[in-house]
């Protein structure tokens, strides 16, 4: 409905792309969706939805179509006895975790996951979690945070859920730097990435979500983040109110992001760029096999990014520096300049940004330009299809192991394969 | 406050979506934040649909409250107008605008739209999913019908009716419009409107010019062919064309309601499961004990079918849909149960772990818990999965829709039975407990592992499961004779001994125990 152009205020990068702001219809998952991976990464936390029975079907409708195991999380549906005043909900709040607690006795940290309904009556989940710590420490945490869609969109929940755990970290309590790395990675990825900073020499480092409730790294003036995805705002901001310092770094997405990253991390901690170049040399090398396979499909191709998940900016360098793909537009969410710097300076200058989205619009001005492929989320991807449109599901972008060396084919063939079945098909 | 893990129904701006994507010319203006956009998903992924839905999100954000929601609605109300341009128009509120109070009603008529406006109020702390297309559909044919002295009936004295309910993303909606309307033909009725899947509003407002309505779902049709039959004074069928009997009774209905004979439908020749069911290989399905939820319609149909046409025994019945309890709880006690009337899928799993049927007739929640338990299950109802939407023609109601039910029925039975005979040579190295039963794909080994990690479901079976304590322990060898028995009896053979022998006071289960209790129990 609104369109501002703006220019990046900062002189150091002028030479990057152009920012369009827009606003309008959105097509994009609520923060609430971030729970989706998160459950299963902290294994011992249970996320309680409060909300309603859309919530609820969001969750089952997102999750059904991406996972079939048993999840921990659950919905708390406020009905019309709740908001008519009839039935006081920090009580029925209460019974509800009593019961969850009873059924669940493996929980050590239950998050109260505030939503649009929850948010407008301004129920007070904070006290909430606040109360029933009191009662059920040690043996469970409660927390809360906010993934209503008023406040934030889909990865935006993980940022919220992030920021939530930072001060419950405990304060690093020695004088010796640590190197924290923020965002959720598949467990396969961050194995490959701790292993590496180790053949650097570089550590001790943390992982922020970590595997188990229990195990919240330290933080404090000596610790440095590393953010593993661009879409940690408010968590990056909780470290550095903790003392923390954020590391300006590309995203570990790509050859080049994932080296640029670790080279970050190591001039921080006072390792050469020589040495993180001998240290991942067999990986890159794997890495340029691994790409050049799909070198000759994709390049030339023209992308078109539908805003998801705030991982654009970085994919979009990634297709665009090493399989000489073109992006035409690169929409996201929202575009933090501070934590982009880097990858806004990587892009191809003439990249059209657009942050926000009036989806009409965007279907039209992309009907225009006529990509190759476009790379959206699932209410957009059939009905493209059917216009003869060869798409990528966003979605799928966030439950691939896809950062660092090892995973950068994997993720070339997650670009190639629509293109590559489009020209199979023969119906 | 309801702790919810899985909801059978969605909440009823859902049911509104329903009718609206299933028509042609209408476009719902939906006060919402973004994330209610999730439901696109539900018509583009799980139904494959080839187009968006027809709505506009305002996607309100929390600094617009306070401000200019109002303001935001209207904008988006009058843009969606121009560029859409439809028939008809649908505004409403999601869960979360309801609490704004915005009236999406009062502002979309101050924008003075040249075509009609139904302002639906559909409360989200309620009401759900069916309850909500059910009120969207009455609403929008209100709107669209003419005034019962402006109906032009044709005066050919050729026999109309309307097949109403058929919705986006209902379960085999799709087909059984198809073969209901190819039955109607053949009687000599005309179908007048389908709708809402496939009408247009300017066809909404020629269905009063029809003779009477064929009700397919009442769940959503219901309150509709109610208020035509007291505007219109038009009469609605009242059964549910699902299984061989019914729709022999649909078709002896409908000849009624249309004044002909019904010899033409009733000789229609197209039904296969009458023979199949009394062939000899269908001898096995002999009191086979079934577990039946769904919504009422499909539950109901599916006890009776179940019971009459596949002489099976039907051991629970049940529905989440609390609107339509009552037909539900007399169709149960027609058959000797209590109706399971439950939306929390625990509970249902914990009856099913219960009663251990041999087959479960549920929808896509019941798939899963069967599933879990090593139980066989065809799915009969919504909730829909993408499975439920097949490439080919398969549709629930109809002398076709018995022969799907046959077959989809009868499939995972006669696949254990397969199994079964397989594992009577218990030592081949294919074939052994720890492979699994190949159609319940990963049921066993795989599915047990992956689903291990305490999950919630998990630990209501591992509960009921558990024996308690001062059970009669199990001697070695009969654990050993247990484990000959096929794995889809065996749960129940064991709870039969253990019952025995605690009945009678037996402090170890041996071989013995185990036949006695077989020879007790057996029918």
């Amino acid at each position: 409905m609104t369109a501002v152009a703006t220019r990046t205020g900062d002189p150091a990068t002028c030479d990057a792309p152009e920012i369009r702001v827009e606003r309008g219809q959105r097509e994009v998952f609520c923060g609430l969706t971030g729970i989706i991976w998160l459950h299963r990464k902290i294994q011992d936390a249970f996320f309680l939805v409060v909300g309603s029975r859309t919530c609820a079907h969001l969750m089952q409708s997102a999750a059904g179509v991406m996972i079939f195991a048993e999840p921990r999380f659950a919905t708390a549906i406020m009905e019309e006895r709740d908001l008519a005043g009839m039935a006081d909900q920090n009580e029925e709040l209460d019974r509800i975790v009593e019961r969850l607690l009873e059924r669940r006795p493996d929980i050590k940290l239950l998050f109260l996951v505030g939503s649009c309904p929850s948010e407008i009556i301004k129920l007070d989940l904070s006290r909430a979690a606040e109360r029933l710590s009191t009662r059920h420490l040690p043996d469970v945490r409660v927390l809360n945070y906010s993934g209503s869609g008023i406040e934030t969109t889909f990865t935006q929940g993980e940022d919220r859920c992030l920021a939530a755990l930072v001060p419950e970290m405990p304060a690093a309590r020695d004088d010796v730097p640590r190197l924290l790395v923020a965002g959720a990675l598949a467990d396969v990825v961050e194995d490959q990435l701790l292993r590496t900073f180790e053949a650097l020499g570089l550590g001790p480092v943390d992982v922020l979500p970590p595997r188990r409730a229990g195990a919240l790294p330290p933080v404090g003036r000596n610790t440095r983040v590393l953010l593993a995805q661009p879409f940690l705002a408010e968590t990056a901001r909780a470290l550095e109110r903790r003392g923390a310092r954020h590391l300006p770094a590309p995203f570990p997405v790509g050859v080049e992001g994932t080296r640029g990253w670790l080279e970050a991390a190591a001039a921080a901690f006072g390792i050469a760029a020589e040495r993180v170049a001998a240290v991942t040399e067999s990986g890159r090398a794997r890495a340029a096999t691994a790409l050049a396979h799909y070198r000759d499909e994709l390049a030339g191709k023209r992308v078109f990014f539908f805003p998801d998940s705030q991982l654009e900016l970085p994919l979009a360098r990634f297709l665009a520096r090493e399989l000489g793909m073109i992006p035409v537009e690169v929409g996201t969410p929202y575009l933090h300049r501070g934590h982009l710097a880097d990858e806004l300076a990587l892009l191809p200058r003439e990249t059209v940004l657009v942050e926000g989205q009036d989806v009409d619009r965007q279907l039209e001005r992309c009907r225009a330009a006529a990509p190759d492929l476009v790379v959206c989320g699932l209410g957009l991807a059939n009905p493209l299809e059917a216009e003869g449109v060869t798409t990528k599901w966003s979605i799928e972008l966030l439950f691939t192991p896809l950062q660092g060396f090892e995973q950068a084919g994997d993720l070339a063939e997650l670009f190639a394969r629509p293109l590559r079945r489009r020209a199979r098909l023969k119906v | 406050m309801q702790l919810t893990v899985w909801t059978y129904e969605g909440p009823p701006h859902v049911g509104a979506m329903r009718i609206a994507t299933a028509m042609t010319g209408v476009h719902y203006v939906l006060h919402a934040p973004q994330g209610d956009t999730y439901a696109d998903l539900l018509f583009t992924m799980i139904e494959r649909r080839d187009a968006r839905p027809p709505v506009t999100y305002t996607s309100f954000q929390a600094r617009d409250l306070g401000t200019d929601t109002a303001d935001l609605f209207k904008r988006a109300a009058r843009e969606a107008f121009e560029r859409f341009r439809p028939e008809a128009m649908l505004v409403g509120s999601s869960c979360t605008a309801e609490l704004i109070q915005d009236d999406p009603g009062g502002l979309a008529r101050a924008l003075d739209l040249p075509v009609p406006v139904v302002a639906l109020e559909l409360p989200a702390y309620q009401r759900k999913e069916n309850w909500g297309a059910a009120e969207t559909l009455y609403h929008l044919v209100r709107a669209c019908a003419p005034a019962p002295d402006a109906v032009d009936k044709p005066a050919d004295g050729v026999p109309r009716c309307n097949l109403l309910g058929a919705t986006a993303l209902g379960f085999r909606h799709r087909d059984d419009v198809r073969e209901i309307e190819r039955l109607v033909k053949q009687l000599g009725v005309q179908v007048n409107v389908i709708a809402p899947l496939g009408a247009r509003p300017t066809d909404l407002a020629r269905i009063p010019a029809a003779d009477f309505n064929v009700v397919l779902y009442p769940e959503i049709a219901g309150t509709t062919a109610k208020w035509l039959e007291r505007a219109y004074g038009q009469p609605a069928t009242t059964v549910v064309p699902i299984g061989v009997g019914a729709t022999e009774a649909f078709v002896d209905e409908v000849a009624a309601l249309a004044g002909v004979d019904p010899k033409a439908a009733r000789a229609d020749g197209t039904a296969r499961l009458p023979w199949y069911s009394r062939s000899v290989d269908s001898t096995y399905l002999t009191g086979k004990r079934v577990f039946v939820f769904g919504d009422a319609t499909h539950a109901v149909a599916a006890a009776r079918v179940a019971r009459d046409e596949f002489a099976f025994e039907v051991v629970g019945l049940g529905t989440y849909a609390r609107e339509q309890a009552r037909e539900v709880r007399a169709a149960a006690k027609e058959m000797g149960l209590e109706a399971l009337v439950t939306d929390d899928y625990l509970d249902v799993e914990r009856q099913i772990a219960d009663l251990q049927p041999e087959l479960v007739l549920g929808t896509q929640m019941e798939r899963h818990v069967a599933k879990r338990l090593g139980i066989p299950c065809a799915v009969i109802s919504a909730p829909v999965h993408v499975q439920d939407f097949p490439a080919r023609y398969a549709p629930q109601m109809g002398f076709e829709g018995a022969n799907v039910l046959f077959d989809t029925w009868v499939h995972p039975l006669m696949m254990g039975l397969e199994e079964h005979l397989l594992t009577m040579f218990r030592e081949d190295f294919e074939f052994h407990d720890d492979a699994g039963a190949s159609h319940l794909a990963k049921s066993r080994s795989a599915g047990a592992t992956a689903d291990a990690p305490s999950a919630a479901g998990e630990d209501a079976v591992v509960a009921v499961a558990a024996a308690p304590e001062g059970d009669p322990l199990w001697s070695d060898d009969a654990e050993k004779e247990l484990k000959k028995i096929p794995f889809f009896v065996r749960p129940k053979a064991r709870r039969n001994a253990e019952r025995y022998a605690a009945e009678r006071g037996v402090a170890t289960i041996t071989v013995e125990t185990l036949y006695d209790a077989k020879a007790h129990y057996g029918r």
